[in-house]
Formats: structure tokens, sequence, C-alpha cells
């Protein structure tokens, strides 16, 4: 295939760029909320992602003013910096909505009260009277000014140990930890077993029972929703982990057993049968042999089974419920997005929050991700 | 107790029993029901080869019976009784569901999402699989277009809410199709999620973008497959790679194409994270898994929406059936 692409050294380059337009397609999304979340919520609100990086020009929120008054040469000065820490520059500022870039830096005001205002290029105020301000209302400043790229830890911080009522990603990440290791463990035992039986030992009714699996792996689970919560509830259950646990074992399993027993299949005959010769019994043999040799296809069922509970929700909805004790990462998500629609810091921190540990365990297990896919499908 | 408490107990319980069942179970066959020893010790182990497959088996057909196989027969029965599941009442909720809008509305829905996404995730897959099986940097992009699939759905309607999201008209656009759709010349910034009709398409996107990856690691496979041989002649009979890829390359991969499509039209009939995350349905973009959701939990109609389950159901059934034919064939 090379040999095409080589001698046409056009077509190579258009390849090059074709595929470099398509994975920033596909990364796009995801970097510009990943940039989002360090950006703080003025910054996300007034301007794109995009431009997070270079320094730029922009009206920034009306500030307004704060300090202590002294009195110097029989003149009372409030004086201060607009600015906590960054190195913005301001431009243009005022103080009346109408006429939010009235002065530049460094010019000098008249409120309407009368008293004198400078505001230097730093973003340092100076407030000046003939008489006490004890008693004026602080003005609010408009300010344009030019703000270099800024990134903070603040939106973590706040939606992992100080959040809203109701709102605790630090809770949620722990409930939907807890859901998942169990829901991925369990099913692989059972599975393993039976994929043993029906790839390795003889019985009437094999054939029979493999059409069964493959036809239960595409039954939507929105059927099992009602007749579930039902036999929960009758068994004394309810809605809990117990149940979550269950179901999610329960919905797993096609896919381990069709998975494993694809992959036992494959292996090699002359192996199992040397170790029945020497006497070996179907329970060494599989806890022996196949196990160990089964690695692979484990792994890459694990991983399947470890993404699909970690980001499922609508089984972690039914079956645990929606209070805010219960709530997985999904759910939570879920939440604030109806509640807290427009604070973006809130929504892309908590998003990220979620969304890490699938991404962990991808990039350092894709090669078994990839392997399990195409045992699963390409038959 | 604890929940991480309780978790850690089940696993140990849950694998601790799982392997207790298995070990003692053939213990028990083994050596207290058919020992293999005395006048009958050849026909014994017979027998207790014939039993030992299903004690292999019994946890899981277990668990499928009660947790897949069970739950389609009871849905079918709720879905003939009344709200509460105790009346019967024939097929009053179908008629009930056909004369409602709202469940139009979603059939229209999910046909045009059966009919784009699974086609345009394996155009897409198969384009980025044929693009990055001829570069250097062919696996890092792979990895970068297969990321998505680890994203939650409702992660990824995050992410692209924030791409839909829209300012009032004359400030900064924060969202960067209203970004990118005022640099090209458009006239006021959209509400891109609340056009009806053609929401849908900024809602398929969400799910065409994750299962694009899904696509491209199928089909590379599939592609680096391809006989080598029928390339050569087919370069030497002159034809360019555009011939190439659709006239060699495609037509012989057609089969894990179907598979590929079939796969993600699954995923397409049960979406409903998505649906719900970004517009719970309104704005006419209603799909039925959502619709049957707000049925069961939202109107408490555990009749309708056991009727709607059922549509699903039905609308899976061909695959299904389609599936276990073609597992059949394989398993001879």
């Amino acid at each position: 295939m090379d040999n095409i692409a080589g001698s046409k050294p056009a077509l190579t380059w258009a390849v090059h760029i074709a595929a470099v337009l398509l994975v920033a397609l596909w990364v796009f999304p995801t970097l510009g909320l990943l940039i989002s979340s360090f950006r703080t919520g003025d910054q996300i609100a007034s301007s794109g992602w995009w431009r997070s990086l270079s320094t730029q020009e922009a009206q920034m929120p009306a500030i307004r003013l704060k300090g202590d008054e002294i009195q110097k040469d029989g003149v009372f000065l409030i004086e201060g910096n607009l600015f906590e820490s960054s190195g913005a520059k301001v431009s243009r500022w005022g103080f009346n909505s109408k006429d939010p870039e009235a002065y530049a830096a460094g010019e000098t005001g008249a409120l309407p009260s009368g008293e004198a205002i400078t505001v230097s290029e730093a973003g340092a105020f100076s407030l000046s009277s003939t008489q006490s301000m004890a008693d004026l209302r602080m003005p609010r400043l408009f300010v344009t000014a030019a703000i270099p790229p800024e990134f903070t830890l603040n939106n973590y911080d706040t939606v992992l140990f100080k959040p809203a009522p109701g709102q605790s990603v630090g809770k949620a990440f722990l409930n939907t930890l807890t859901v998942s290791i169990p829901a991925t463990i369990i099913p692989i035992l059972i599975a393993a077993f039976a994929a043993y039986a029906l790839a390795w030992m003889e019985f009437p009714g094999r054939a029979l029972l493999v059409a069964a699996v493959v036809g239960l792996l595409v039954v939507p689970l929105q059927l099992a929703l009602i007749p579930l919560l039902q036999f929960h509830n009758s068994i004394g259950i309810g809605k809990g982990y117990l149940g979550v646990w269950l179901a999610h074992t329960g919905f797993g399993l096609p896919l381990a057993i069709y998975l494993l027993r694809n992959y036992m299949a494959g292996l090699p005959r002359d192996i199992i049968e040397n170790a029945k010769v020497d006497g070996a019994t179907d329970f060494q043999i599989f806890t022996k042999i196949i196990l160990p040799l089964s690695f692979p296809a484990l792994a890459s069922f694990a991983i399947f089974q470890f993404l699909w509970t970690w980001n499922d929700l609508l089984v972690a909805m039914v079956f645990l419920g929606t209070t805010d004790k219960e709530m997985v990462l999904t759910g939570t998500l879920l939440n604030l997005m109806g509640s807290r629609g427009g604070d973006w810091e809130i929504l892309s921190a908590s998003a990220f929050i979620s969304i890490a540990v699938p991404l962990i365990v991808f990039f350092a297990m894709q090669k078994y991700l990839v392997r399990g896919l195409l045992a699963g499908s390409v038959k | 107790m604890h929940p991480a408490i309780q978790a850690v107990l089940t696993i140990v319980i849950g694998v601790g029993g799982c392997i207790g069942y298995f070990y003692f179970s053939n213990i028990i066959l083994d050596k207290v029901l058919y020992p293999a020893r005395g006048p009958d010790a050849g026909r014994n182990i017979n027998r207790a080869n014939m039993i030992r497959p299903w004690l292999f088996l019994l946890p899981a057909m277990v668990a499928l019976g009660l947790y897949l196989a069970y739950p389609v027969v009871a849905t079918a029965w709720l879905s003939l009784h009344d709200k509460s599941g105790e009346t019967f009442v024939g097929f009053a909720n179908y008629s009930a569901m056909m004369a409602e809008a709202k469940f139009w509305e979603s059939m229209r829905s999910n046909a045009l999402w059966l009919l784009f996404v699974p086609a345009a995730s394996t155009a897409f897959g198969l384009l980025a699989a044929q693009l990055t099986d001829r570069i250097w940097w062919g696996n890092i992009a792979k990895s970068l277009i297969f990321m998505p699939m680890a994203i939650s759905f409702v992660g990824a309607a995050v992410i692209w809410k924030l791409i839909y999201d829209v300012r009032p008209e004359g400030a900064e656009q924060i969202g960067l199709l209203n970004a990118i759709y005022l640099a090209l010349g458009g006239d006021a910034p959209q509400q891109w999620l609340q056009i009806p009709f053609w929401n849908n398409f900024f809602l398929m996107a969400v799910l065409i973008w994750i299962q694009t990856g899904f696509a491209m690691v199928i089909l590379s496979a599939a592609l680096r497959g391809v006989p080598e041989d029928t390339i050569e002649a087919a370069i030497l009979d002159g034809a360019n790679p555009f011939q190439i890829f659709f006239k060699i390359k495609v037509p012989q991969i057609m089969g894990t194409i179907v598979v590929v499509w079939t796969t993600i039209t699954i995923v397409v009939l049960k979406v409903f994270d998505i649906v719900r995350a970004m517009t719970n349905g309104q704005w006419e973009s209603q799909v039925l898994a959502n619709y049957m959701f707000d049925k069961l939990f939202t109107a408490s109609d555990w009749g309708m929406g056991s009727a709607a389950a059922m549509v699903i159901m039905l609308l899976v059934t061909p695959i299904l059936i389609w599936n276990v034919r073609s597992a059949r064939q394989e398993m001879r």
C-alpha cells in the first residue's frame, strides 16, 4: 500500500492534511472543555476558550471599589488596586455603564458627587475628595483591559472540596467507584466458567445456549427496568448498591460469555487434550491452563465492563436512586446541567473529574480494548 | 454500613462465593455423588462428566434468565396491563401510545437517528481507518479518534453543549459553533438545540463523535486483512487510489461494514443519556428510550412505559434474529 502513496507525493500530503483535520475535529471538543475547566467563570463567560492562550483586550465585569480612607494634606484619599494579582493592563475605564470607556489609563475623572478618581495602567486607583467619604456609596468601575493568559485550579477545588448542597462531586466519585468495581469483578468469574463449558465441554444443547447468549447480547436493558425493580422489591433488596451490582452483573454477562467463549475456543486443542491424557480434571484444566491463557480476553472484558459501569446513567438512576447521597457522577453531571447550566466553570471541572478515570484506563489499556472489540465484532 | 466497606465485602463474598461454589460443587460431584472408584467407576465418571457442564453454567444461566430473559416476558405482560400493572387492558396501552403526538415524534427522531448515525459513523470510521493506516503517526491519530469511546454519554453531552452554547447577540460567543457561524457571515447567534427537526442532527453529532472510533478500529483491522495481491493486481491494471479503495477494498470488507453498522444501530436504538442531558426531548427531539423513561418514572405509567419498551424490543428483533442465525452458521 505504501507504494501507492509513495508514487504520488501530492496524495501523501493530502492524506496527512486530511488526517490532521480529522484528528483536530475529534480532539477539539474535549480540549475545549479541558481548557475551560482551568479558567475562571468570568473568563469563560467573556471569551471563547480558543482565545485563552493569547493576551486579549476585553471589557471586564464591573468592579466595585473598596479600601480604607486616609487623610493626607487635608485631602481624603482611598487607594488600592483593581486587580488582585494578574498583569492586566488597563486601556480605558469609566464609572458610568452608559459610557464604560470614558477615560484613558492615567486620566482623572470626576464623579457626579464631586470626588476625583484616577486609574493607572497597572490598575492602581485613587479616589480623592475634600471631605470624608465614609458615607459615600463606593462607585463601580468599568474597565477595558488587556488580560494575559491565566489559568486556575480553583474550579476543581470548589467542585471537590466546597460543593454547593446536593452537588458533591467528591461524594459522587466515591459512589461511582463503589458501583463500578464490584460490578466489574463479579461477572468475570461467573462468565469464565460458563464460557469454558460452552467452548470445550461436550453436552447436548450447547449450540442452542451459545445462540441464546448471542441473542441476549442485544436485548435492550430498557426492558429490564420495571420487572427487575419489582423483583428487587419483592426479595427485599429494594434500591441500593446490591441491586446495582446484581443488575450490572446480569447485563454484563452476555458480552462476557461471548467474548471469553470466542477467545477460549481459539486456544490450541493440543494443550487441553494433553492435559486430559495426563489425568487432569476439567476443573484443573480450567483453573491451571485456560484461565491464565485467557488473560488478554479477561482484561478486555474487564475494561469494557468498567467503562460501561462507570459511564452508565440509566441503571444507576433506576436501581440506586436519585437522591443526593446516592448520586453517581453521571447523575450529578445531569443535575448540574439542569440547575447550573450556565456555570461553565463548575460544569467543566465536574465533567472532567468524571471522565478522567475512564480516560486513564483507556489510554493505559488501549491494547486490550482494541483486542476485545475485534474478538467481539469481526466474527 | 459504609458503602465502601459494603463494596469490599461484596467483592469478597461474590468472588469467594463463586470460587467456593465451583470448587465444592465439583468435589461433591466427584467424591460424593459419583466417586470414580468401586464397581461402577467407569459409569460414574461418565455421569459426572455429563453433569459437570451444567454445574459450570448454572450461575450464568440463573443470572441471564433472571436479569435478561425473564424481563422480556415480564415487560410484555406489563405492557398489556394498566398503570399499576394489575388490571388486564389488552392492547389499550399500545393504542393510547399510537394516539400520542410525542410517540410519533420519537419514532420520527429515532428513524432519523437510525438512518444517519450508523451511516455517518461508519463512513467517518472508514475514512479514518484508511487515512491513519498510511501515515507514520497513524497510531497516535487512531488513539485520539478512538478516545471519545471512553467518555460517558453525559460527559460527551457536557462537552458538546459548550460547543453549541449561545450568548446574546452582540456579546462575544463562547460556543465554537456560533463563533464559526458568525465568523462565516451568519447574521445572529443561533440556539442550535432549540431549532425543531435540525436539533436532532446536533444531538446525533455527539453519538457519531463517540462511535466513529469504534468503527475505525474494526474497519482498520478488516482493511489490513484485505489480500495484498488483489491490490497489486489492481495497481498493475492502472487503477487509481480511489478506485482501489472503493472497488477493491470496500467490497472485500463489506461483511465487516455490515457488522459495524448493525452494532451501532443497536446503540442508537437505546440512546437515552445524550437526549436526556441535552434537550430532555424538548423542541421535538424526543427519542423512544427517553419517551419510555418519562412514561415509567415521570408519569409512573408502567403499562405505557412497558409498551414503549416493547417497541424498542421489536425494532431490535430483526438484528437479534440475524445475529443468532449467523452465530449458528459459524458453529457448524
